[in-house]
Order: C-alpha cells, then sequence, then structure tokens
C-alpha cells in the first residue's frame, strides 16, 4: 500500500509508513484492582525468523494495556517452555501465575503462529489457536492472539486487531499548523499519514466495514467533506457548501452519511445518500444542531443541539421524525459516540467549569464521569465497548487517552512529538 | 475609487472649453475673449473639482486610518456571538470604508479550546453571521462579505487559561 498522489500545494496524499516505531507512546496510569495474573512466554521461532516482530511482547502488551491482566515479567519466568511438554505447573504456581500462555511462530513466505493458553491451577488448556497470514502483518496477527486471549478469559470479543485513526498537530508559532490525519494499529504502532495538510483535518470517521474513512479538510480554504478507500487511496469530495461541511457519520448500513451543513441558514443535520449524493434534511432548527451520531441498529441518531439554550444531547427517530432530549444533568452535554450494545453513551460532560468524558447508561439513565482532567473531549468507543479513547491535554500538549467504560483502568498515548486530537477507534476488522 | 470619476469630470470639462474655441467665430478679439472666459471657467471647475477630489482623498484616507485604528480582529465573551461595543465601533469604520469601494471581505470566526470541536465550528460560524449581519445592516452588500468558521482549529494563542482563551475567540477581517 504505496501511493503518493499531490493534488494541491497545500496538501499531500500519501500513504508511507512513517517507521515501524510508534508515534505514540503508551503510558499506563491505572489498572484493574484484581488483575489476572499471566505469563506471555516468548514464542519459539521456526524458519527464517530472524529479526522477525516479537509476538508475545505485542501480545503482552495488549493483554497489559486493558487493564485487566497483570502479565508476569520475562525475568521472572523459571522456564520458557513453547510446548505443552515443556511446561512445569509447579514453576508457575511458585510465581502466582494464574494463566499461561506458550507458543511458535512459523515463517516461511507467510507467518503462521500456533498458540495454547493455559490454566496454570487446573493445568489443562482453556484456548488452543492459530493464526496466518502476511509476514509484514506479523504486529496483526499478534493482535488477533491478543483477541482470542482476551476473549477466552473475560468473555468478551477482543478489539486488539483494530486500527485507530487521529489528527496529529505540529505546530508553527506564528504561521500555519501542519495537520497529518493518522491511521495507526490499535497499540499506536505502525503509524501511516493519510493526508498531511497546512489547513485544518478534522473529525476523522469510520465507514462500518472498516474499509473507508470520512474526514472535514479545509484545503480549499472552506470545509468541505471527504470519504477516502484505505485500500486504493481513492478519494471523493463530498461536499462544498457555503457554510459549515462537518461530522460526517457513516449509517451502520454504510449507505448514507449524516452530517452537519449551514447552507440553508444555521446549523443543521443532514443525511445524504452516498449512492446517488440526495440530501435529506432531518433537523430544521434556528439553533446549533450538530455532531450526530447513529445507534448502532440504524433507527435513530443523537446529535448536540442548544436549541434549549445550553448543548445537550438529543435524539431523532428516523421512522417517526420525533426528536427528543436525551441528557439533562449539568449544562453542557455534547458530542455523543455509542456503544455497539445500543446501551452505554459517552459524550463531553461540563462539570464546575471542566469538561469531562461522562457515561450515560441509558437503561439505568445513570450518568457517570470517567475522567478527572479538565479538557477532555472527542470519546470514541472500542467495537467491543471495553474501552473509549479520547483527546485531552497533558502538560500543556495535545494527547490522547483511554479509560475502561467502568473507569477502572486508564492509560495515555502522547505523541513522541507535538500534539494529537480526535481519535477514531476502527470497528471490528474482518478477518 | 471615487477620486477616478472626478478627475473624469474635469477632464470632459476641458474638453468643452476646447470644444467652444475651436468652434468661435470669425470675429477674433471676441473668440479671444471668448476663449479666456472659457478657459477662466474650466480652469476654475478643474480646480473646484480638484479641490472636491482632494477633498474625497481626504476622506478615505481618514477613514483607512480609522480602520487601521480600529484593526482586523474582533473579539467575544466566551460561549456568547454578541459584538462588544468595541467591536461595533470597529465595525462601524470598516462599514464606513467598505462602502466608499467594491472590496469583497472574508470573515473568519475562531473559538476558544473549550468545548467540542463541531459544536466550536459552529460557534465560530455564529460569531462571523454576527459580523456579517451588522456590516450588512451597516450598507455593506451581503454578497461582498464571504463566512468561514475555523472552530477552535487556529489558536492564535496556545496554551491554556482565560489569557490565551480571550485571545482566541475572535473574527478576523481579510
Amino acid at each position: 500500500m504505496k501511493w503518493l498522489a499531490i493534488t494541491s500545494f497545500n496538501i499531500l496524499l500519501l500513504a508511507i509508513a512513517l517507521s515501524a516505531r510508534a508515534e505514540l507512546v503508551i503510558e499506563i496510569t491505572q489498572g484493574a484492582d484484581n488483575p489476572t495474573a499471566i505469563a506471555v512466554v516468548p514464542f519459539a521461532v521456526q524458519g527464517s525468523g530472524s529479526g522477525i516482530e516479537d509476538i508475545a511482547g505485542v501480545v503482552q502488551s495488549d493483554l497489559h494495556r486493558s487493564g485487566q491482566f497483570a502479565p508476569v515479567d520475562r525475568r521472572d519466568m523459571l522456564g520458557l517452555p513453547s510446548t505443552k511438554k515443556d511446561i512445569f505447573y509447579r514453576d508457575w504456581r511458585a510465581i502466582e501465575t494464574e494463566y499461561l500462555l506458550i507458543g511458535r511462530v512459523s515463517v516461511t513466505d507467510r507467518m503462521r503462529i500456533d498458540y495454547e493458553l493455559y490454566d496454570v491451577v487446573r493445568q489443562k488448556a482453556v484456548y488452543t489457536g492459530a493464526e496466518e497470514g502476511p509476514v509484514n502483518e506479523a504486529r496483526m496477527l499478534a493482535h488477533r492472539v491478543s483477541d482470542r486471549v482476551y476473549e477466552s478469559l473475560t468473555g468478551i470479543r477482543g478489539a486488539f486487531a483494530t486500527r485507530l485513526l487521529y489528527v496529529a498537530v505540529t505546530r508553527v508559532p506564528g504561521g500555519k499548523d501542519y495537520f497529518r490525519l493518522t491511521l495507526a494499529d490499535s497499540d499506536g504502532a505502525r503509524p501511516i499519514v493519510l493526508l498531511e495538510s497546512r489547513e485544518p483535518v478534522l473529525a476523522p470517521a469510520w465507514s462500518p466495514d472498516g474499509k473507508e474513512i470520512a474526514y472535514v479538510s479545509f484545503e480549499s480554504s472552506r470545509p468541505a467533506i471527504y470519504r477516502q478507500n484505505l485500500q486504493s487511496g481513492a478519494r471523493e469530495q463530498l461536499t462544498n457548501f457555503r457554510g459549515l461541511n462537518g461530522a460526517p457519520a457513516w449509517s451502520p448500513d454504510g449507505k448514507s452519511m449524516a452530517m452537519v451543513l449551514s447552507k440553508d441558514g444555521s446549523p443543521d443535520i443532514y443525511l445524504m445518500d452516498l449512492a446517488s449524493k440526495q440530501l435529506q434534511r432531518i433537523t430544521r432548527h434556528y439553533a446549533i444542531d450538530t455532531e450526530p451520531t447513529w445507534m448502532p441498529d440504524g433507527k435513530s441518531l443523537l446529535f448536540t443541539s442548544d436549541r434549549g439554550g445550553r448543548p445537550q444531547i438529543y435524539r431523532y427517530d428516523v421512522a417517526s421524525a420525533q426528536t427528543t432530549r436525551l441528557t439533562y444533568e449539568g449544562a453542557y452535554n455534547a458530542r455523543a459516540r455509542v456503544a455497539q450494545d445500543g446501551r452505554n453513551v459517552v459524550m463531553v460532560h461540563q462539570q464546575n467549569g471542566r469538561f469531562h468524558i461522562a457515561l450515560l447508561d441509558l437503561v439505568s439513565d445513570r450518568l457517570q464521569i470517567l475522567t478527572s482532567t479538565e479538557l477532555d473531549e472527542s470519546p470514541s468507543i472500542a467495537p467491543n465497548g471495553s474501552m473509549l479513547l479520547y483527546a485531552t491535554k497533558f502538560q500543556g500538549r495535545g494527547i490522547l487517552a483511554a479509560v475502561s467504560v467502568d473507569g477502572g483502568v486508564k492509560f495515555r498515548l502522547p505523541a513522541r512529538d507535538g500534539d494529537v486530537r480526535e481519535p477514531a477507534w476502527s470497528p471490528y476488522m474482518g478477518r | 475609487m471615487k477620486q477616478f470619476p472626478v478627475a473624469g469630470k474635469a477632464i470632459t470639462l476641458l474638453f468643452t472649453a476646447a470644444f467652444l474655441v475651436a468652434c468661435s467665430g470669425s470675429d477674433t478679439k471676441e473668440s479671444e475673449e471668448a476663449a479666456a472666459a472659457a478657459a477662466a471657467a474650466a480652469a476654475a471647475a478643474a480646480e473646484a473639482e480638484q479641490a472636491a477630489a482632494s477633498a474625497a482623498n481626504t476622506e478615505i484616507m481618514r477613514m483607512q486610518e480609522a480602520v487601521s485604528a480600529a484593526g482586523n480582529v474582533f473579539y467575544f465573551e466566551y460561549d456568547s456571538s454578541t459584538l462588544t461595543s468595541q467591536a461595533l465601533q470597529a465595525l462601524d469604520a470598516h462599514a464606513a470604508l467598505l462602502k466608499s469601494n467594491e472590496r469583497t471581505v472574508r470573515l473568519e470566526g475562531h473559538t476558544d479550546e473549550r468545548g467540542t470541536r463541531e459544536y466550536n465550528m459552529a460557534l465560530g460560524e455564529r460569531r462571523a453571521n454576527a459580523v456579517r449581519d451588522y456590516m450588512a445592516g451597516s450598507g455593506v452588500a451581503n454578497y461582498r462579505i464571504e463566512t468561514v468558521s475555523y472552530g477552535e482549529e487556529q489558536a492564535i494563542a496556545y496554551g491554556s487559561g482565560e489569557s490565551n482563551w480571550a485571545q482566541n475567540r475572535r473574527v478576523e477581517l481579510k
């Protein structure tokens, strides 16, 4: 996937891996109360395996980052088994290991990973699996191993083999900043710059199949919505209306896109049929209506409106065209995102002048504040609903941060340089 | 560009005077007198026009000075698109000058970093529209004014805190 096209002097459309090194650095700040002790033993490598990824290392970091696992330090391991017959359970019980993951990597023109997960107490295998793919997708194969292990032990589907979009910004004081729309693995590794511009780029969003993205770019000196295919790089400008062109949100069936346009006066929510490009205006109010997002069933949308005087979240039912107010707690609730279960809604919530990420449970109607920093924004939920990424400020810089939906696990992802913001967590990628 | 039509009129007058001279009768003395009178009248008219032109120029220069003094950036209170009295004064100066020419202007609305990006995009537009509406009310035709909101994407001051935020809540006239 190496393509490059110069479309104007202002922007550069590209898909070049910066380096294998991540732009984002992960700093775990808070884990779960009783994390499961798991030993991820370095996998044995068969074949021409020199210089390949440390598969077990990737899996160990994934499990650690989830906050629900306490991986055993490699230096504490009394042996490095890679097959069942080499396992001495008493060695693992001695260092209070609950689960043991061992595996073997064979490399030909492709890579194959065979792995087994053992319950140390019961002394039996709880999961046996294999992953296979191109050698240059080694990290993605490792994330798939993590997904399987995570699911076996928590009952929740893993979301490690997913990707992130974010906007990285290099400040140029007194001049024009550099904006880079970036795609990376869920752990921040393998960053690829998709678009570089001296004009603002914002609001990245995923298509439901994870094959396309949409975003807003000011490259024409006005905002416009674009869609871009991640495989081919093909790009299409969807809007170029007078006024706002913002907040694209793909419908769950992939056929239409909700967006904000102010061409008819004030900012309202519109639906664009992506095949015909026909527009349907779905809100009609002199107030600000913005930040549409879909409920997973596609039957309704949530959006932000200040029609009541202050920004609050409203719900628009597609069939009845009825709008109802969803949030009442606090003077500022905006930019909702809904978990795939259709129950947990995360949003930006203001309390005592500070902006936090809050979670509203639509069943219990309870609002819980998940973060304690003060300029938190742009929440994006993992496809398995376990964690969410958001943007915040730390030591004067824009960084990404993550928190579990119960607030118990937290980690930060600052960039090595510059600011990062607007994370968008991908849906599950096809296997 | 008022000085051009004024100069044009003066030239027209001079041509008329020359035409009168060329078309005068055979009586040399009479024609000379007439020519002298016409020339004097033309000169006087030209002088008057010049004086008017220079007065107009002076007026434009005065308006340009007022605009420079007022600046091209108008600031706002938090989460507000209400024009401050200072902004209104500044906009009066801009509107007066714009009415004397045919320039088009671009109004760029900006917000501080607090609140969500897309909501701020809408708030920045509200600010730019507030400026546009005031200028339109002051007689500047709507079609000459373009508005674009950048929300919080183009901060002047990068830091947090009111002193930085206040510099970022603005509309820039370009």
